[in-house]
């Protein structure tokens, strides 16, 4: 199948008669995986270069243009024991990679112009106490501001463009302070200058830039770092389409490579890529992972079908209506709509903080101005000692205390298997006090599976795995995955809707419905134990045996809700499947509130409801009809073989097939909101100790920049222990 | 003291000159793969072909 791929889509021409191609590679995780890949793909002759991103998990390539067929590197990888995919970088992850390297741009000439004028005020501090002469302190107060006024005026635009943008809407955020302070030193130190003063405060201004732009950068490279992973994990999913060339003829490309207005078929045992309208065919749908109904559904010429949808009887064909990243049901994408307007409305913990911080420091300067007036000071010495108290009180140690706690949560988050969609996501699931589970795909695995292995004798489990893989039906998928069986057996024959037989060492061999097999009986003993399950029979000569086939909770679902418990959180199932599946799964699992065949509104209408009786709810939530109920919620969580769309609103993404990092997320998100607010006192503290000084006016440049370097450090080296302190949630 | 004349420029120049590095390093993609370069320093067999680029 491989050999039929078409990977066109994903080349790129470089000019000079090149090609490129990105590969998502799963597997790279140290020095050897790197000299192996690029040893063994610069073999392949014509290929240029092939440079492994260890960082990104990536292998960039190049090659004489038509010299080589893309499938054959992703054959090459694979025989290495890597599993490759080409990809292709969303539109977001390219912004933000673009802004993270605009801001360490902005950081180095920051940084640059912060290391050199200390070596121009060095000298004028010690200067000052010793032999320095007027016209030299001058002379070196005139070149740091040569060197500091276009610095600043270069570096610090993140900040004065988003208070601007603040003031605008008439609102007030920590950059707006951060902003008023850099300008209004500036603009005193060239006042200062020129008059011939003793006091210039260049060297605080460009520092407090620095350390601002060193947090902007961390909260930026870590959005950079998921989007990345994120990016690759969608590539190596591999998900491709058969499409229609010609009427007749098909190939099997690359999802990304389909546009609206394709058509293409999908078989039986085939999940859909995309969202359109059935043109011909009829076949039932298992649409559970859209809409968490496990029941199939019949649809025919004219019915929508949506990406995710497993075909399980009929051939389709299919007009594509959107691709990949596109449009789904009008109101689902209404309702989407409203809820994530709401959730704008969260104020983090920054903001708050800078709301409450930019009064009060205002407010302190003009008192101190006026109260040095009072006490008899002249204008141009109270208006100094009032920007100093400024300058000390400028929030460098709360613009780091924050992003710095996010980025090593984050970094603990990630090898506990969860990826953060939002910045802000750390400090809401935090708060979270109630936890709402979607049943199917996110209490149950999203794939079916085997419930009475122990049943069956070993040797037949494996030999009926074998026949499995000559079926396409879903239900016989399973069997083969839980036998993990490999290598099909050859001669057999699958009679559409019925199962598959053929002769295996001299036996005649079936496998489907237990009537094919006439296995009737010991079916439906089963299914009168388990309504919810599917069985497949299995005969070999005169041998039967029965497979109970259903979704089965993961593993450690009954432990992370019974640990949520214990910690004083409330656990509820809503789901949009029928009352006995639901019933059966809440009871489980020991969770006593269910709600069953909920519609994606009265969803949403249950998480007001609680979020009015003053509950925070997390929803954790896989299928499309949970996307607007996971946008709405006050933080939300999704599983990574949800829908794209569940995916992208939700905050975060949890990786593999336990539930345990659900509970992860909270735990290790509280630990770091502790943190952040501890951050924020020592904030305050600084404040409180350094503020009486400024207002006495006995602040002097070096002390502002002492205080300023000391208070950063202190907040930076507590944000680490944001590592420590999750040891043993995992 | 005229020697200052010299050695602030100077100084500044060589400053001028860190940041051109720093800059020059950030366009050519020295960031992009930080872990991959802490380990490309110790491996001995590095192929010649991609240290080209």
């Amino acid at each position: 199948m491989q050999s039929t791929l078409d990977f066109s889509h994903y080349l790129r021409s470089t000019g000079e008669g090149l090609v490129h191609l990105d590969l998502a590679v799963d597997g790279i995780n140290c020095a050897g995986c790197m000299a192996k890949i690029e040893r063994n793909l610069l073999k392949i002759p014509d290929v240029t270069s092939a440079r492994v991103n260890l960082t990104d998990r990536r292998v960039a390539l190049e090659w004489k243009a038509g010299a080589v067929d893309p499938t054959v590197v992703v054959a090459r990888l694979t025989e290495l024991g890597y599993k490759a995919y080409p990809f292709e970088r969303a539109g977001s992850e390219t912004r933000e990679a673009e802004q993270a390297s605009l801001l360490l741009r902005r950081l180095g000439v920051a940084a640059f112009a912060a290391m050199n004028v200390m070596m121009l005020s060095i000298p004028v501090w010690s200067g000052n106490s010793g032999d320095m002469l007027p016209e030299q302190r001058d002379f070196f107060h005139w070149l740091s501001a040569l060197i500091v006024l276009p610095a600043a005026a270069y570096s610090a635009q993140p900040f004065f463009a988003s208070a601007l943008a603040a003031l605008r809407a008439r609102s007030v955020n920590m950059d707006v302070p951060i902003s008023i302070g850099i300008a209004l030193a500036l603009a005193m130190s060239l006042f200062e200058t020129a008059t011939h003063a003793e006091h210039a405060y260049f060297d605080a201004a460009i520092m407090l830039i620095a350390f601002l732009l060193a947090g902007r950068y961390l909260d930026q490279n870590m959005r950079r770092k998921t989007r990345a992973f994120a990016g690759n994990l969608a590539a190596l999913k591999a998900e491709t389409a058969t499409k229609f060339v010609d009427g007749e003829e098909i190939v099997t490309v690359p999802v990304a490579a389909i546009q609206p207005g394709d058509i293409v078929l999908l078989r039986p045992g085939e999940r859909s890529a995309v969202d359109g309208n059935v043109i011909s065919g009829r076949s039932e749908i298992d649409q559970s992972l859209i809409t968490g109904e496990t029941l199939p559904k019949t649809v025919t010429a004219g019915s929508p079908v949506y990406a995710g949808t497993l075909v399980r009887t009929g051939v389709l064909r299919v007009r594509v209506s959107a691709a990949a990243e596109g449009t789904l049901l009008s109101e689902i994408s209404r309702l989407l709509e409203n809820a994530l307007q709401s959730r704008s409305r969260y104020l983090r913990l920054a903001e708050r903080a800078s709301r409450l911080y930019a009064p009060v420091v205002h407010a302190a300067a003009l008192l101190t101005m006026i109260g040095w007036l009072i006490a008899g000071a002249g204008l141009h010495d109270s208006v100094i000692t009032a920007i100093a108290v400024l300058i000390i009180t400028c929030p460098c140690a709360l613009g780091l205390a924050i992003p710095a706690v996010q980025t090593v949560a984050s970094g603990s988050l990630f090898s506990s298997g969860v990826l953060l969609n939002s910045g802000d996501a750390i400090e809401r699931l935090a708060e979270v006090d109630h936890v709402i589970f979607d049943k199917t795909g996110t209490l149950t695995l999203p794939e079916l599976d085997v419930t009475n292995a122990e049943a069956i004798p070993a040797d037949i489990f494996a030999l009926a795995g074998r026949v499995a893989l000559s079926s396409r039906h879903p239900v016989a998928a399973a069997v083969a995955r839980a036998a993990r069986a490999t290598s099909p057996l050859g001669g057999f024959e699958e009679e559409p809707g019925q199962g598959v037989h053929g002769v295996s060492g001299g036996l005649e061999i079936r496998f489907g419905r237990p009537s094919y097999c006439g296995a009737e009986h010991a079916a439906n003993a089963i299914l009168s134990r388990d309504p919810e399950a599917s069985v497949v029979a299995f005969r070999c000569g005169s041998a039967c045996h029965v497979f109970a086939v259903r979704q089965r909770l993961r593993p450690d679902a009954e432990a992370v809700v019974a640990s949520l418990q214990r910690q004083g959180i409330s656990v509820e199932v809503v789901s949009g499947d029928r009352e006995p599946a639901v019933r059966a799964a809440a009871e489980a699992l020991g969770i006593c509130e269910w709600r069953a065949e909920v519609t994606p509104v009265d969803k949403i209408a249950r998480i007001d409801e609680l979020a009015r009786r003053g509950a925070k709810v997390l929803m954790v939530g896989d299928g499309l009809n949970d996307a607007p109920a996971l946008a709405a919620a006050y933080a939300s969580i999704s599983p990574i073989s949800a829908t794209h769309m569940s995916q992208s609103v939700a905050d975060a993404v949890f990786l593999g097939e336990q539930l345990a990092p659900v509970r992860a997320a909270i735990v290790i998100s509280r630990n770091a909101r502790y943190l952040m607010r501890q951050n924020l006192w020592f904030a305050v503290i600084y404040n409180a100790l350094a503020v009486p000084i400024a207002i006495a006016g006995l602040v002097t440049p070096l002390i502002a920049a002492a205080a300023m370097s000391a208070s950063s450090v202190l907040v930076t080296l507590n944000a680490l222990r944001a590592r420590i302190g999750v040891k043993g949630v995992v | 003291m005229e020697v200052l004349v010299i050695l602030v420029p100077l100084a500044i120049m060589l400053g001028g000159v860190g940041l051109a590095g720093f800059l020059w390093s950030l366009k050519n993609g020295q960031y992009d793969d930080l872990d991959g370069a802490a380990w490309r320093a110790i491996t001995d067999d590095e192929p010649v072909e991609s240290s080209k680029r």
